[in-house]
């Protein structure tokens, strides 16, 4: 028992990296059909930015919102000068142009970071609680909170406010959103912020783990992808529950089945759920009416 | 009121618009008449700022407004409720009329706009919580044309309302849309169903292949021979 909830807070924990990540690309996708392949890249741009403002002497939490400052920046640098010049193109030539954007991204990173591997501390680093046996981390609680709380207040706007009806009815129909005044380059501008500054959290708070280095970002950014595809691209609460399924599922199966298979094991209980039900675990197929 | 002048447009290469001239008067009921493909919807187009005009001028209460983007012309006070309804199927009633009054700056009169739409059409009101994809056809027409009045317009613009719908629910939209005109709202309205729609209009143009050939009083029009030849069936 103590093992099993060990290995569902670890699953939470990085699961919960996975459901921020997810979110920010499920949001660019949702809103522009664009499905941004640098999202990892330019997360790690974000960690190296926290980890030299770190390294300057500045106390952690500037260095976090540093990375965030920076990647709102980045965002919106990103959608104003390489996705909104090619809006007229098709979606594959823009999709083809973020593929484009992980090079730009992590051959700048190599360029101005080098190829290191740099340790970076945990946002918390106060002493484990042990609950019953249960050795629980306090950076972890501290993760799986922020991220609830992050997606608390996404939701929250999403679902309740003016802006978020607008992002709603933009994704599900942008020429009419145009027709009914909604700025629609608006709205994309402000997607591409939120889900960058998204993986930046996502970076900043994983780095602990797997150091700063340009590659940090593929492991969470391969599995975030499939968070959103399991979860169903087409909804915003699906990516949150894959991503947070699949740290857990990772975690046990890698406890009680097999260290070695686990990768096999995960990926294979996905795509078997994929064929029961392609369009994800949330994602909706509503029938049009006439 | 929103005039075109020799307005020109083009889908790429083709000549969609040859030069269309067009009035709408404040207060009046406009029609435009055409088959498929002539060129309706891309009129709607141009005014609402979704597709520019190569050249020509489109001009609202005496300025240009030609160059304006699509939010910007909502804004101004034009306002479509677009061909096949359109209304965003994933969110409620209440979120469609919602979107409506984005532009709309005087927050606090908002509620008073709800009230409207739902005298007007009060099966919106019961079925607000309702996801709007799950409507029928005629209340989804109901709803795009509410949400376009959320917008407070001061000319609506209504593609083809009556597509798709029976009978009995195209005479109850236009006696509404002759109501919501009898309120102060100008209606330019594209149909292909000439009958109801020259039976509410004051003044109607026939648009064929991207030229005005026909246009004068609705009564007249409806007496024209070659328009009841072509559109009304004949006799």
């Amino acid at each position: 028992m103590v093992a099993f909830l060990q290995n569902i807070i670890a699953g939470l924990e990085t699961g919960s990296l996975y459901a921020l990540a997810a979110l920010g690309l499920v949001l660019i996708f949702r809103t522009s059909g664009v499905i941004n392949f640098a999202q990892g890249e330019m997360a790690m741009f974000s960690s190296f930015i926290a980890l030299t403002l770190f390294q300057h002497n500045m106390p952690y939490p500037v260095a976090f919102i540093g990375a965030i400052l920076f990647a709102v920046a980045l965002g919106y640098i990103v959608e104003r000068v390489f996705i909104r010049p090619a809006s007229k193109a098709n979606l594959v030539s823009k999709m083809i142009i973020t593929l484009g954007l992980i090079m730009i991204f992590s051959g700048l990173a190599t360029a101005i970071f080098g190829t290191d591997s740099y340790f970076f501390r945990k946002a918390i680093t106060a002493d484990n609680l042990n609950a019953g046996g249960v050795i629980i981390q306090p950076n972890a609680l501290f993760i799986i909170a922020i991220t609830l709380l992050i997606m608390g207040i996404l939701f929250y706007i999403i679902k309740k406010t003016m802006v978020g009806i607008a992002i709603r009815a933009t994704a599900q129909n942008e020429k009419t959103a145009k027709l009914m005044g909604i700025s629609v380059s608006k709205i994309y501008s402000m997607s591409w912020i939120i889900a960058t500054v998204l993986g930046a959290i996502a970076g900043v708070l994983i780095a602990p783990t797997t150091n700063i280095s340009t590659a940090m970002m593929m492991d969470v950014h391969l599995k975030s992808f499939i968070a959103a595809v399991l979860g169903g691209f087409g909804s915003f609460i699906g990516p949150v529950f894959g991503g947070f399924s699949i740290g857990v599922f990772d975690n046990l199966v890698g406890y009680y089945i097999s260290l070695k298979w686990k990768t096999v094991i995960v990926y294979g209980l996905l795509i078997l759920i994929l064929i029961f039900k392609p369009t994800g675990l949330f994602g909706k197929s509503y029938r049009k009416k006439v | 009121m929103l005039n075109l002048e020799g307005v020109h447009a083009y889908y790429g290469y083709i000549h969609a618009l040859k030069g269309v001239s067009l009035k709408v008067e404040e207060g009046s009921i406009v029609t435009l008449l055409g088959a498929n493909g002539a060129g309706k919807t891309t009129i709607l187009k141009v005014i609402s700022g979704v597709l520019k005009a190569s050249s020509g001028s489109v001009t609202f209460l005496d300025h240009d407004i030609s160059k304006l983007a699509p939010e910007k012309v909502v804004s101004e006070g034009i306002v479509q409720a677009p061909e096949g309804r359109q209304i965003f199927p994933e969110l409620t009633v209440i979120e469609n009329l919602q979107v409506g009054a984005y532009t709309r700056r005087d927050k606090k009169n908002i509620k008073s706009s709800y009230q409207i739409v739902f005298d007007y059409f009060p099966i919106l009101k019961e079925r607000q919580d309702q996801l709007a994809g799950t409507l029928s056809g005629g209340e989804q027409q109901m709803l795009a044309i509410g949400r376009a009045l959320m917008a407070k317009p001061k000319v609506l613009l209504l593609d083809e309302p009556s597509l798709g719908l029976a009978p009995l629910i195209v005479k109850d939209i236009f006696k509404i849309i002759q109501e919501i005109n009898a309120q102060g709202t100008t209606v330019f309205l594209v149909e292909q169903n000439a009958n109801q729609a020259l039976a509410i209009s004051d003044y109607a143009y026939v648009l064929e292949t991207g030229k005005i050939t026909v246009e004068g009083k609705a009564s007249e029009i409806k007496e024209d021979p070659k328009v009841l030849q072509a559109y009304l069936g004949g006799h």
